[in-house]
C-alpha cells in the first residue's frame, strides 16, 4: 500500500487517537458536550498537526537531538497561537466554546507524540498524511462522543433539537457521561474487531506495534518498530563482530605465545648444539 | 469411607448464611418502612416500588442471559437494589426515569464490573445520584397529591401538600422546629422520598438486622455518633438536641446508615475499617448537609466513603495471631 494512504488509513483506523490509543483525554473528555464541538475541537487539532508535522520533518536534521522536545514545543505553540487567532477572527463561537482548551493543544500527547515518533524521522509527505490521518482519527472519535452525548443529553444533533426538554439526561452532558460515552463507544469498536493492540492475542505485524504489550518498548509506529529492529540487529552484529574480534585476538595472542615458545625451545636447542 | 471422612482446609466452622437469605433478611426489614411509604404515599408508591424491583430483576436476568453468565437472580440482591432504589424516589417520579435508573443501577454500577461482589459503589445509590445529576427537578419535587395516609395522620383536608422536606425547611430557615415537628418527622408523616420518611419503621428494621446479625453495630453506630458529635460542633444551633433530633429523624440518614452504608460488597471488611469507614460517613454527611447547597448528602457521602473502602481496608488488616509486636520486615 502507498505510504501516504497507509498513514491516513493508520490514523483513523488502525491508530485511531480516542478509542484505540487513548490519546488527548483531556479535550476528549472535556469539550464533547455537543457534536459541533467535538467537530471543531478535531478540526483544529487537525489543522495544527499536518503544520506542525511538517514543519518538524522539515527540520527534523536541524533540531539537536538533545533539544528536540522544547524545539517541538515551541513549533506546536507558534501554530496553535496562528490557528486560534484565526478562530478569534472567522469563528468566534467556536473559539468561546472551545475556550482554553485551545491554548492547550500545545501539550495535547497527539501532537507531540506524532511529532517523536513519526514526523522527527520522516520526509515531509508521510509526515503530512500521517498528521492529517491522525487529526481525522481524533476528529472521528470526537464527534462521534459528541453526538451521542448530544443526542442523550441534550436530545440534538448539531444543534437541532428533536426530543423535547422533558426527556434530556442531563447526565450526559456532565462530565461522568463523558466517561461513560467513550468507554462504551471503545468497547464497541473493540467487540467490531478492528485490529489493534488491545484485542489481538499474539504479534500481529499488520499492527504498527506488533501488537505483543509484553515486549513494547513504548514505541507505536511502523517506522519505530523498524527502528528498534535494526537498533537490535545492529546491537546484535556489533556483539558478535566483538566476539569474533576477541576470539581472533585470543587466537592471535597463543599463536604468539606458540611462536616464542617454539623459539624459545630453537634457540635452547640451537643453546645447546653451540654448547655441544 | 469417602461419605464419612471430609478432610478440608479451614474455616470449618459452618453457617446456615447465604448471600440469599442475607438478602431476604434485608428485604424483610425494610418491609416497614417500604409498606409506610405506601400508606402514606398511596398507591403510586407500591407502583414505583414494583416497577423498580421488576426492572432490576429484569435487567440483571438479560444481561446475564446475553452474556451467558450463571443466572443469580434468584439470589435477591437484584429485588434489594429495586426496592432500595425506590425508597430513594419521591413518590411522583415518572415511572420511564424509575427504569432508566435501575437499569443504571444493575448494568452500569454492578453488571459491568463484574456482578454481586465486585460492585464498587452501591448500586441503588450510584442510580440516585445518576437520576439525582439527570433529573434534578423530578428528583426534588416533593408534591404528593395522593398522600392518602399522610393527609388522614395530619387530620387536614387538603388536595395537595407540595413542598420541601423538612429538613430542606430546617436549612433555610423556614420552619420553627418544635417536639412536635420532630415527632411527625420521627413517625413519618412529612414529605420526602418514599422509604426515608419514617424513622420508626426503619429503626424496626435495623434492630431486626443486628438481632439476626446482619449488620454488625460498628458502621451504623459509629457515622450516627460522628454526624452527631460533628453537627453539634458546626450546626449553627449550638448543643440543641431538638435539631439533632430532627437531623436524625429527617432525610435519609437512617435508611443510609443501617441498611446502606452497611452493603457488604461496598464496605470494609476488617472491624476497624468499619469504625473508620463509619467517622469518614459521618463527617461527610455532615460537611454535605451543613456546608453544601442541598439539605441532603447521605447519598453522596456513601458513595465517595464507597470508593474509599480499598484503602481503608489496605491499611486496617488485622495483625494475625502470633504476629503480634513483630514489624514488617523485621
Amino acid at each position: 500500500m502507498n505510504s501516504c494512504t497507509e498513514r491516513l488509513k493508520n490514523g483513523i483506523i488502525t491508530e485511531n487517537p480516542t478509542f484505540v490509543m487513548m490519546l488527548g483525554m483531556c479535550p476528549t473528555l472535556a469539550v464533547t458536550s455537543s457534536a459541533v464541538n467535538g467537530l471543531g475541537m478535531g478540526l483544529t487539532t487537525t489543522a495544527v498537526l499536518i503544520l506542525s508535522n511538517v514543519f518538524i520533518s522539515l527540520l527534523r536534521k536541524v533540531i539537536p537531538d538533545k533539544v528536540r522536545i522544547p524545539a517541538f514545543i515551541v513549533i506546536v505553540a507558534t501554530f496553535v497561537t496562528l490557528i486560534q487567532l484565526l478562530l478569534q477572527a472567522y469563528l468566534p463561537s467556536l473559539n468561546k466554546a472551545l475556550g482554553v482548551y485551545i491554548p492547550l493543544i500545545v501539550v495535547n500527547c497527539i501532537i507531540l507524540g506524532r511529532a517523536e515518533a513519526y514526523a522527527s524521522k520522516n520526509p515531509v509527505l508521510p509526515s503530512a498524511f500521517d498528521g492529517l490521518g491522525m487529526g481525522l482519527g481524533f476528529t472521528f472519535g470526537l464527534t462521534c462522543i459528541g453526538i451521542c452525548r448530544e443526542i442523550l443529553g441534550a436530545g440534538a444533533i448539531f444543534g437541532h433539537q428533536f426530543i423535547p426538554d422533558d426527556y434530556h439526561i442531563t447526565f450526559f452532558v456532565l462530565a461522568p457521561g463523558a466517561f461513560l460515552v467513550l468507554s462504551f463507544l471503545t468497547a464497541i469498536q473493540n467487540k467490531l474487531k478492528m485490529p489493534s493492540a488491545t484485542n489481538v492475542d499474539n504479534a500481529d505485524s499488520n499492527i504498527a506495534c506488533g501488537g505483543n504489550c509484553a515486549s513494547c518498548v513504548g514505541n507505536c509506529s511502523v517506522a519505530n518498530k523498524g527502528l528498534v529492529e535494526a537498533e537490535r540487529a545492529a546491537e546484535k552484529a556489533a556483539a558478535a563482530k566483538a566476539k569474533a574480534e576477541a576470539a581472533a585476538k585470543a587466537k592471535a595472542a597463543k599463536e604468539a605465545k606458540a611462536k616464542a615458545e617454539a623459539e624459545a625451545k630453537a634457540k635452547e636447542a640451537a643453546s645447546d648444539g653451540k654448547e655441544d | 469411607m469417602s461419605n464419612l471422612l471430609n478432610i478440608s482446609s479451614s474455616p470449618h466452622v459452618r453457617s446456615k448464611t447465604s448471600t440469599k437469605s442475607i438478602m431476604y433478611d434485608v428485604l424483610l426489614a425494610l418491609a416497614p418502612a417500604a409498606l409506610f411509604g405506601i400508606f402514606n404515599f398511596g398507591i403510586r408508591a407500591l407502583v414505583l416500588i414494583v416497577v423498580c424491583m421488576v426492572s432490576c430483576v429484569l435487567s440483571e436476568y438479560i444481561w446475564q442471559k446475553a452474556m451467558g453468565l450463571p443466572l443469580t437472580v434468584s439470589d435477591g440482591s437484584a429485588a434489594l437494589t429495586g426496592l432500595f432504589l425506590a425508597l430513594n424516589l419521591s413518590s411522583k417520579f415518572p415511572i420511564w426515569m424509575a427504569i432508566i435508573g435501575s437499569v443504571f443501577a444493575i448494568i452500569i454500577v454492578k453488571q459491568l464490573f463484574g456482578g454481586l461482589g465486585q460492585n464498587f459503589m452501591n448500586p441503588a445509590l450510584g442510580a440516585r445520584c445518576f437520576l439525582m445529576i439527570s433529573f434534578a427537578g423530578q428528583m426534588t419535587s416533593f408534591a404528593y397529591d395522593k398522600a392518602v395516609g399522610l393527609k388522614y395522620l395530619s387530620g387536614k383536608q387538603l388536595d395537595a401538600i407540595s413542598g420541601a422536606t423538612p429538613l430542606a425547611m430546617i436549612k433555610d430557615g423556614s420552619m420553627n422546629l418544635d417536639w412536635a415537628q420532630v415527632l411527625k418527622m420521627f413517625l413519618g408523616t412529612t414529605g420526602g422520598t418514599i422509604g426515608e420518611t419514617s424513622a420508626l419503621c426503619l429503626l424496626i428494621g435495623a434492630a431486626y438486622l443486628l438481632i439476626r446479625k446482619v449488620i454488625s453495630w460498628r458502621i451504623p453506630v459509629c457515622y450516627l455518633a460522628t454526624f452527631a458529635v460533628f453537627y453539634l460542633i458546626f450546626g449553627g444551633h449550638g448543643f440543641n438536641l431538638m435539631y439533632l433530633a430532627a437531623e436524625f429523624c429527617g432525610g435519609g440518614l437512617m435508611l443510609g446508615a443501617f441498611f446502606m452504608a452497611t452493603d457488604y460488597v461496598t464496605s470494609p471488611i476488617t472491624p476497624k475499617g468499619q469504625i473508620v469507614f463509619g467517622i469518614l460517613l459521618g463527617v461527610l454527611t455532615g460537611i454535605f448537609r451543613i456546608f453544601g447547597a442541598s439539605a441532603e448528602g447521605v447519598s453522596y457521602a456513601i458513595i465517595i466513603s464507597n470508593l474509599m473502602v480499598p484503602l481503608i481496608e489496605k491499611v486496617t488488616i488485622p495483625v494475625p495471631f502470633g504476629k503480634e509486636g513483630i514489624k514488617d520486615g523485621k
